[in-house]
This record gives structure tokens, C-alpha cells and sequence, in this order.
């Protein structure tokens, strides 16, 4: 990737502002950038082009691109990644949606025994840069098909590299080097998010380089390592921790493979003290690679133990109370921090 | 009665015969040595084409090596060596050599992928190159070629859902691929009746929107034409096609497959549809060759397969800590073993 490197560590607070776009907005806006800079890019999925996306993510892109290179699909979330897949052998850099990222698992097949072995199993010969887009997460009552936090399921496996952006402008910058990066990328955008925050968003042709975190917020007493809705509810849970004297220091990883080591690094060394928090349950999780990563690689620089907070292991209910029981809010994250700050 | 070989002047179908004979001759040669390759233990996992050769060469002459794309599965030898293959290349896959051009020796046997022939990467997991192809199909409009993806896939391919979905988003979008479906009747143990409800896999194309054409896939002539006029309408943008020709498995599935769910007498009609013997029947009778002539053939064949064999045996195995190399863009390229002059001289014959 030879693009212009926006820094990705200094602490660079969001400007939410009344203007600016939402993350959706913003996921649209750099297709469109994109696909205007680079006839090779195309978009290919279920109600991307009559509709716009379920979300709006690809909304006027058909009437600007025309039917083709905004391809509605049928429902076949394998042969949306294995077209992908076949697509981007041949030259293009297409990028496929999933609906929600609760149905890409007919496409784990795809992504998981093909895309990620692509050029390992051809000596290098084949690649495949595709981007596999789709909305995910919990707290918007979708049940437990539209909920769905799958991100853990494809850091394990190699050759394949995610990235969860939290705000619009990261988005933005995080899907310019997916599209322009030359191996398969899962792009997972948090939809509790999708609207929430505005941000201004230059027009700059800045891309974020994939496995760079970024410091969302100094604070010198615990570190909060996280990522997508996290990051918000960190913010939140920050400023309430700040009233009761405790300065939380927030690392927005946005990359979770690979996930950015001397970040993480940095930011323990200076606190002593990691707690991290993600709303994929917790066995097995990306948290347990952070952990041990943690007491692997920091232990000398720790003052106390790596803890985790995660939503429970268990599937997401429609009912508003039992959804809420098995996620995080920030009131959770404040007394995981609490209790971390007081070890 | 037919006119002597050396006074006839052979026409174009003879001359096609004749080169569809001669990959199908290599094909056979490789495969008995990859046999043998993996008794003695030298070789750890052999897939065989036997049986289905002459169908595989006669599909892949009718479309252009490096300009249209290739999607075999991992029977498919035969039509890798029609597209430009050698049998050095399979043999430095089969003992898993580094300087194998098609994966460095990191998959299995017959396991062929080559950008310069537009070959893609095989896949042992079942079915799941029908998508590719239709996905590189979906390429050739949208970049404005004019080229046509060739797939072919097995009758056990017909039950994955990827089979489903590829012809299905084929068929919606008039994409241009040519579906070769090689039906011998057994996916490992299971026939056909345990793995569909219909007999002729070919009437499923209509549930795609699509011509359903069923060839017997010993008849070099009938397989030939079948796949020329699939590919012409694919290429006119006439949309895909669903071949389906009928081939017999002669070994069993695999070097780790003891076929013993087969009767003898199973195994014997297979063996009795042969391809080989066929086409070399027919070469006779039209007088393209004579007996002495098709020995000498057999006779050169052989010697330039085991000398092959001979040589990629003698190659280096990868070096240490190479393991891991090309997860990810930015590594050094691969360095394939470089071919030889008479290494080219059997195959690609349709270029």
C-alpha cells in the first residue's frame, strides 16, 4: 500500500458534530469514491442496487454505475463471496455485501476454505482482493438473526484480514485500503452505530492502514482495549469514570486481524492496567488472544490482572430486557473499570 | 472400407481426433505412473482421471488456453494437460516439490491453478470453483472480454448448494460459463440414484434457464461439439449452458479408495467403456493411424512421461521456513521449476 498514511496513534478525538455524515453515510459516500476512482470496483449482493442496501449503504450507486457493476444478487450468500472470489482473480475488486453478517455463515465456506487459501495454496501465483462487507452487532431488538457478532470466527483464520471501524471518519479511511488492499478483507460495520454519531469526513484520498489502532481517548489509569460499538460505550463509560477520578485511556483497535501489538503496547505501559471489552461473547474470543497477548508479551508492565468484559455466551433474544441482560451498556463497562481501578 | 493413413489427406476432424487422442494417450501414461508413484509410497495421494479423458480434452479444445477461464475440479488432469499442463508440472505436484508451478507442492495431486493459462486454483472441497467460475464470467462483462468460463465439476458436485447458487446466479444474469458436469455414476461409493432424484443430470439445467445437453462422454466427436456450441452461445452472450457427459470411472475414486463397493462385474463394465480404446478404434477405422503407427505413439509417449517423472523426482523439496510464505501480498515470488522445450511438446495442443 503505497497511499497517504493518516497517523494512526496520536490521540485524535472524533468531532461529532451536528454536520458531518453517520457511518453508513460514510460507507457509501467512499464506495462511491471509490468506484468513480477505479472502474475495477464493483458491488455485488442481495437488494444492493434497485434498493440501495437494506441500510442504505449502496444507495444511488446502480443509477450512477448502472445494474452491473452495482449487481443485485439472489439470495446466495455463497455464491456471493465464491463470485467475488472468482471475480477478483480475473482483475476486478469487487465488494460484497452481506445483509447482515448473521447470514454470511453460507458463505463461511467461501471466504474460510477459498479466499484465505487463495494465495498460500497457489504459491502465491492467485490473490484475491475482495471485501466482504456486512452490518453486525447487537442493541437494535433484531433477535438472534440480525444481532450477530461474527468477527472472532475469521480472526482465526489465517489469511484473512478484519477490520471493524467505530466511527465514520475510520470507515471511510479503513474501506479505501480494504478495497485497495490485494487480499481478502472482512469489512464489519456495527449498525447500533450505523446513525448514531456524525463526523466530519474529509473528502481526502486518506487511507487508514489495516492493524493500525488508534487512540481514541488519553487517560492514565486503565487501559480500555476495544473496538466497533464498544468504542462508544467506552467514551460514555469514560466520562462517568472521570467524574469518580478514574482516567480511562481508550485504544479503538479497529483492526482485529492483525490487531495492532504496539499499540496496545504503548498504552499498558503507560496504565499498568487492561481491561478488554467487546460485545462478542466472551469464550474463546478475540479478548482471550488479547489477554494472552497481554500477559505473553506486557507482563512487566502490568499492576494488576488482563481482565474481559463480553456480552455472555448465549444467543440474542427479541425481548428488549433478555437482549440487554447478555450485552454490555456502559454502565457495565464503569464497573468493570471501577473494580480494575481498584485491584 | 478406409483409405491408407499415408496416402489420406485428413480433414479437420481427423486432425482434432488425432490431438484429442494424443493428450488423452499422455493423460493415461500420467495417470499409470501416478499409480505407481503412490505404491511405492512416493506420491501420498493420487486422483485419477481414468475413464474420463477424452471427455475432459474434448470440452477443453473448444475453448482458448490463457483467454477464457478454466475451472476444472480434481479429476480433471486430462483437460489441464489439453489447456497446457505437462506432465512434468503434475508430476513435481505429485511428490510436492518446491518448484511445482501449481502450488509449490502444497496441494494434493492434479490440484492444477496457472493465471497464465487462466487455470484457476482447485479446491479439494466439493464444488466450491462453480461460483469462481461463474464469478469470472460476471469479470469478462463487466471489463468488456469476450471471454468464456469453462467449468467442470463431477455428479457428486450436482448435490452442494454452491452448484445450485452458481447456476442459478449464472442463469439470472445470462452469464457467460459452460457447465461440465463428468457424470460417472459415483461420488466415492454413492451412485447417482442416492445422490438425485433424476436420471439425467442435464434436465436441472432447465430449472436455471438454461440448455441441458447430455453427451456420451466417450464420444470424442458428440463431447466436441456439444462444448463448441455451448461455448459459442456462451460467447455470443446467449448466456450459460449445462453439459452433461456420461463417463465411466475406471479405478476407484482415489489411491485412498479400495472400490470395494463395487462388484466385479461393476468394475468390469466400467473398464469396458473406456474411452481410450474407442477413439483408438475410430482413428483406425477413419485410417488417421495404424496400428505401428499408434505403438510408436504409445512407445514416445511413455518415454517422454517417465523421463518427466524422472526429472521432477530429482527436483528439491521446499526449503526450510518457507511454511508460511504467501498467507498475505508482499512476499517474494514463487520460483517454479523451469520447463524444458520437450516438456511442451504432448500438451496444449488446442492453442
Amino acid at each position: 500500500m503505497t497511499d497517504t498514511v493518516r497517523p494512526g496513534i496520536e490521540p485524535r478525538p472524533a468531532r461529532a458534530t451536528a454536520e458531518g455524515v453517520t457511518l453508513v453515510e460514510a460507507v457509501r459516500d467512499t464506495l462511491r469514491g471509490e468506484m468513480r476512482r477505479d472502474p475495477r470496483v464493483v458491488v455485488l449482493g442481495e437488494d444492493v442496487a434497485r434498493k440501495g442496501g437494506v441500510f442504505k449503504a449502496t444507495e444511488g450507486l446502480a443509477a450512477e454505475f448502472g445494474p452491473l457493476r452495482v449487481l443485485d444478487t439472489p439470495i446466495s450468500e455463497c455464491a456471493i463471496a465464491g463470485a467475488a472470489i472468482g471475480a477478483a482473480m480475473m482483475g476486478l475488486r469487487p465488494v460484497a455485501e452481506f445483509q447482515f453478517a448473521d447470514y454470511i455463515h453460507p458463505a463461511y465456506d467461501q471466504i474460510v476454505n477459498q479466499a484465505a487459501t487463495m494465495r498460500w495454496r497457489s504459491a502465491g501465483a492467485w490473490s484475491v482482493p475482495a471485501v466482504f462487507r456486512a452490518p453486525f452487532g447487537a442493541g437494535v431488538r433484531g433477535g438472534v438473526y440480525h444481532s450477530q457478532s461474527v468477527e472472532a470466527l475469521f480472526c482465526h483464520v489465517p489469511g484473512l484480514k478484519v477490520v471493524v471501524p467505530a466511527t465514520p471518519g475510520d470507515a471511510a479511511g479503513l474501506l479505501r485500503a480494504a478495497i485497495r488492499d490485494d487480499d481478502p478483507v472482512l469489512f464489519f460495520e456495527h449498525k447500533w452505530s450505523y446513525r448514531r454519531h456524525r463526523e466530519v469526513v474529509s473528502d481526502s484520498d486518506d487511507i487508514i492502514p489495516i492493524g493500525t489502532a488508534r487512540l481514541d481517548r488519553s487517560g492514565g489509569d486503565v487501559s480500555l482495549i476495544t473496538y466497533g460499538v464498544g468504542v462508544h460505550l467506552a467514551r460514555e463509560a469514560a466520562a462517568l469514570c472521570s467524574r469518580r477520578g478514574i482516567e480511562v485511556e481508550i485504544l479503538d483497535l479497529r483492526s482485529l486481524a492483525p490487531f495492532d501489538r504496539e499499540a496496545i503496547a504503548r498504552t499498558v505501559a503507560r496504565t499498568g492496567r487492561a481491561l478488554i471489552v467487546h460485545e462478542a461473547n466472551r469464550t474463546m474470543g478475540i479478548g482471550a488472544e488479547l489477554a494472552a497477548f497481554c500477559a505473553d508479551e506486557l507482563f512487566c508492565d502490568l499492576d494488576a490482572p488482563v481482565r474481559r468484559l463480553a456480552s455472555q455466551d448465549c444467543h440474542l433474544a427479541y425481548n428488549a430486557a433478555e437482549e440487554d441482560a447478555v450485552i454490555l451498556d456502559a454502565a457495565k463497562v464503569v464497573a468493570a473499570v471501577t473494580d480494575l481501578a481498584a485491584y | 472400407m478406409s483409405a491408407s493413413p499415408e496416402t489420406r489427406v485428413l480433414s479437420d476432424e481427423d486432425h482434432l481426433l488425432l490431438r484429442i487422442y494424443r493428450v488423452a494417450l499422455v493423460a493415461r501414461a500420467v495417470d499409470r505412473q501416478l499409480w505407481l508413484l503412490s505404491r511405492q509410497g512416493r506420491a501420498g495421494f493420487v486422483l485419477t482421471a481414468r475413464g474420463h479423458e477424452v471427455a475432459q480434452v474434448a470440452t477443453a479444445a473448444a475453448i482458448r488456453p490463457g483467454r477464457d477461464s478454466a475451472w476444472p475440479y480434481y479429476r480433471d488432469m486430462a483437460a489441464g494437460l489439453a489447456l497446457g499442463v505437462t506432465p512434468y508440472e503434475l508430476f513435481l505436484g505429485a511428490m510436492g516439490r518446491a518448484g511445482d508451478p501449481h502450488s509449490g507442492g502444497r496441494q494434493l495431486t492434479a490440484h492444477l491453478s496457472s493465471p497464465r493459462l487462466r487455470i484457476g486454483s482447485v479446491s479439494s472441497a466439493i464444488a466450491a470453483h462453480l461460483p469462481h467460475a461463474v464469478g469470472a464470467a460476471y469479470a469478462a462483462r463487466v471489463l468488456g472480454e469476450d471471454s468464456v468460463a469453462m467449468c467442470w465439476f463431477g455428479d457428486g458436485a450436482c448435490s452442494e448448494g454452491a452448484t445450485h447458487e452458481a447456476m442459478n446466479l449464472a442463469g439470472v444474469h445470462r452469464l457467460p460459463v459452460v457447465f461440465v458436469c463428468e457424470n460417472n455414476g459415483l461420488a466415492i461409493s454413492v451412485p447417482q440414484s442416492l445422490q438425485m432424484a433424476v436420471r439425467r443430470i442435464a434436465d436441472r439445467g432447465a430449472a436455471y434457464g438454461m440448455p441441458g445437453v447430455r453427451v456420451d462422454g466417450t464420444d470424442a466427436l458428440a463431447v466436441h461439439g456439444a462444448a463448441r456450441d455451448a461455448v459459442a452461445r456462451a460467447r455470443r452472450g446467449d448466456g450459460p449452458t449445462l453439459l452433461e457427459v456420461v463417463v465411466p470411472r475406471i479405478t476407484a475414486h482415489s489411491s485412498q479408495d479400495d472400490d470395494a463397493y463395487r462388484s466385479d462385474r461393476e468394475r468390469a463394465a466400467a473398464a469396458a467403456r473406456d474411452p481410450l480404446p474407442l477413439l483408438r478404434g475410430t482413428l483406425f477405422d477413419r485410417g488417421v493411424l495404424t496400428a505401428e503407427q499408434d505403438e510408436a505413439l504409445a512407445a514416445a509417449v511413455d518415454a517422454e512421461v517417465v523421463a518427466d517423472e524422472d526429472l521432477a523426482a530429482a527436483q528439491p523439496e521446499p526449503e526450510p521456513g518457507r511454511a508460511r510464505r504467501w498467507l498475505h501480498a508482499g512476499d517474494e515470488p514463487h520460483r517454479p521449476a523451469p520447463m524444458l522445450e520437450r516438456h511442451l511438446a504432448w500438451t496444449g495442443v488446442f492453442a
